[in-house]
């Protein structure tokens, strides 16, 4: 958007971005009914790691995304200069000649480590003396908390139970996470990038798992900082209404189609199901095919390889936000696939 | 006794002075002296007698004290010294800078050199170090909360209450742990994240992965029975919340798919083996702080020393590598 706009000579992209956020943030602030709502989330002490962790995840991200750029920058210089590619010593750190390769752990590795801890102790004091845990009432199995959450780096999972039944969202799902995360290297068949920050080389890998990662972490943000009292939506800034009653008929989506009868919504929800892992599988297939590059690395990967990505792919990566959209778009849908011992 | 030939035991020497030290004083009175040779025996001879002797053998004394004292300015040569450190801390010399980290068991888990870009922040982010640090700082500071702490219904939350108010600086050290809980998820995510970035999770080092993965799990249970602890209403709700989950496993569930089928009950499942009860009461409180205490550290003191190990095994940490060109990929193997 910030590309249409004609920029004056000068004025760096950098800033460009900067200012249309600035007056995007100005923006949104207008939307914001109640302040205090706002401050007593983001304030409770509990939330304050998620409120240190966006910034932090920011600012890593950024981190990476700098080094890959500039590696992919030099791998770009070298491809295109094959004479090069022999002399180089292959990095953007600096080199000269003479330089030794490797330096002694003690003391040029030792202090930096030394410092690090120093740093981190200064930071957990700071923080805990200016910040107290959280105590609240003693445990009293008779007076419900509303919200009754997690603590938050499980409020991923509590916000799926919203989308799935708790057996998948509770057991299912973070099992497939855990499993899926292990298998990562055994289905990344990309020799590239191994050491290194590179996008160009792994664009597929890196992408599919930041795209894990930020779902992760939105879910968390969603369940922190949206989830109110009944765990209903409310908006940033919106006043938790603890009285606020919210008229949502959740359907199943064989209702929309008028089909009753068990056997029927059986077929049907198998039907709708398959016909999901199909179109995952064509579109995660087309993601890798779409180039010389990918096609390459596909004809790496044994059939094991692509099946158990492609599983993990659909079930972990995809399902979650299809569902996520098919429950809180204006269709309400609850379930595709109704059967007697269990729901999907 | 300066007129004693050395290789002779001087008689009535009562501190048992061996001859080559006794010769050693002699030269120092000789050269502290100032005086000739000849002199000092002319001299030693008109001392003669037991007033004479106790000041000459005072002043052999006071010398030879100052001489050790001398010495202590250099501490590491003194013998408790050599016995600890078995490396001089010589900066100049390359080998004892190895010998430096290869003989010290703590930090022996390093390699003697490293890539020379491995140790710039920005590669690493030194994520995976201060993991391992705020582990350090919650055994510490857990140790210390579990001094003042019974995890009982009737003074669990009575003891957070003491810790708070009235132990000398039991605030502070309740609110590290918390902290230093909260961001070792943190940074443990972060860790990941980085590997992810910099593809160190591919060969060699993918079952390395692995063990960090559940490394990840174990921390986020240690997170999670810690929650607890303290009995209030935030860890009872939080804890009944993440448990109530447990009973719909499929299976071992009595609400799970296929669980009341196979004879499940809330009396007999998994949520009851977790909680030791049917409600979050005092046997989840109990099984809560022994696997907070006990049971999960020790685990994952066991996969992480595997994780250390194995990072040193598969060849050091991963990079920063030189970069490699798509016309430089082998073929498969398979």
């Amino acid at each position: 958007m910030a590309m249409a706009i004609p920029r004056p000579r000068g004025v760096s992209r950098k800033w460009v971005y900067l200012i249309a956020g600035v007056v995007l943030l100005g923006v949104l602030m207008l939307f914001v009914e109640d302040w205090h709502q706002l401050w007593k989330i983001s304030s409770t002490p509990d939330n304050v790691p998620i409120v240190a962790m966006i910034p932090l995840v920011v600012f890593f991200t950024w981190l990476g995304v700098k080094q890959m750029k500039e590696n992919d920058r030099l791998i770009d210089q070298l491809e295109a200069d094959p004479q090069a590619a022999k002399t180089s010593h292959r990095k953007t750190a600096p080199w000269r000649p003479g330089w030794a390769r490797e330096l002694h752990v003690w003391p040029y590795l030792v202090r930096v480590e030394f410092l690090a801890a120093v740093i981190v102790t200064l930071i957990l004091f700071v923080w805990s003396i200016t910040l107290n845990a959280p105590l609240e009432e003693p445990a009293n199995p008779n007076l419900t908390m509303n919200p009754s959450k997690a603590p938050w780096y499980f409020l991923g999972l509590q916000e799926m139970l919203v989308y799935f039944d708790p057996w998948i969202a509770g057991v299912v799902m973070p099992s497939l996470l855990l499993v899926g995360l292990m298998v990562f290297p055994y289905v990344d068949s990309n020799p590239l990038g191994n050491g290194y920050y590179t996008w160009k080389q792994r664009k597929f890998a890196v992408g599919m798992f930041m795209w894990g990662w930020f779902m992760w972490i939105i879910l968390i943000i969603i369940g922190t900082f949206i989830r109110g009292p009944g765990w209903i939506w409310f908006w940033p800034g919106q006043t938790w209404d603890h009285n606020a009653v919210v008229y949502d008929r959740n359907i199943d989506l064989h209702e929309y189609l008028g089909i009753s009868g068990m056997m029927g919504k059986m077929i049907f929800g198998g039907i709708v199901v398959g016909t999901f892992y199909l179109l995952g599988g064509l579109f995660f297939h087309w993601l890798m095919t779409r180039n010389a590059f990918e096609k390459k690395i596909l004809a790496r990967t044994s059939i094991l390889q692509y099946l158990t990505f492609q599983f993990f792919a659909i079930t972990v990566l995809l399902a979650l936000p299809a569902k996520l959209i098919l429950r809180l778009s204006p269709l309400h849908i609850k379930y595709v696939w109704v059967t007697p011992w269990f729901n999907i | 006794m300066a007129d004693e030939p050395n290789g002779k035991p001087p008689a009535g020497d009562g501190a048992g002075r061996q001859p080559e030290e006794q010769a050693d004083v002699n030269k120092l009175l000789r050269a502290s002296s100032g005086l000739p040779e000849g002199q000092i025996e002319a001299q030693e001879v008109r001392s003669v007698g037991v007033a004479g002797k106790v000041r000459e053998q005072g002043t052999a004394l006071a010398e030879r004290a100052k001489k050790e004292v001398e010495a202590y300015k250099d501490p590491q040569q003194t013998q408790l010294w050599k016995s600890i450190f078995r490396v001089s801390h010589d900066r100049s010399d390359p080998r004892n800078r190895s010998l430096a980290i290869l003989s010290n068991v703590f930090l022996h888990l390093h390699p003697a050199k490293i890539n020379r870009d491995a140790v710039r922040y920005n590669f690493t982010w030194g994520m995976g170090g201060i993991t391992f640090y705020l582990f350090i700082v919650l055994t510490f500071t857990g140790v210390l909360l579990m001094f003042y702490y019974h995890p009982t219904k009737i003074q669990a939350f009575r003891d957070i209450q003491y810790l708070e108010h009235d132990v000398p600086f039991g605030k502070l050290l309740r609110n590290m742990h918390r902290w230093a809980a909260h961001l070792m998820i943190i940074t443990t995510w972060l860790h990941m994240f980085r590997v992810v970035l910099t593809g160190s999770y591919k060969r060699p080092r993918e079952f390395n992965w692995c063990v960090g993965v559940v490394l990840l799990v174990l921390t986020l249970l240690l997170s999670f029975t810690g929650y607890l602890l303290p009995d209030d209403q935030l860890g009872f709700w939080a804890v009944t919340v993440g448990t109530n989950m447990a009973r719909a496993t499929p299976i071992l569930g009595h609400e799970g798919p296929f669980g009341p089928q196979l004879g499940m009950t809330a009396f007999n499942d998994v949520r009851f083996g977790l909680l030791g009860g049917s409600i979050v009461d005092a046997n989840a409180l109990l099984r809560s702080y022994i696997w907070h205490c006990i049971g999960i550290p020790l685990v994952a003191s066991i996969f992480m020393a595997v994780h250390f190990w194995r990072i040193r095994k598969d060849g050091g940490i991963s990079g920063p590598a030189p970069v490699m060109l798509e016309s430089e990929m082998k073929p498969v193997k398979r």
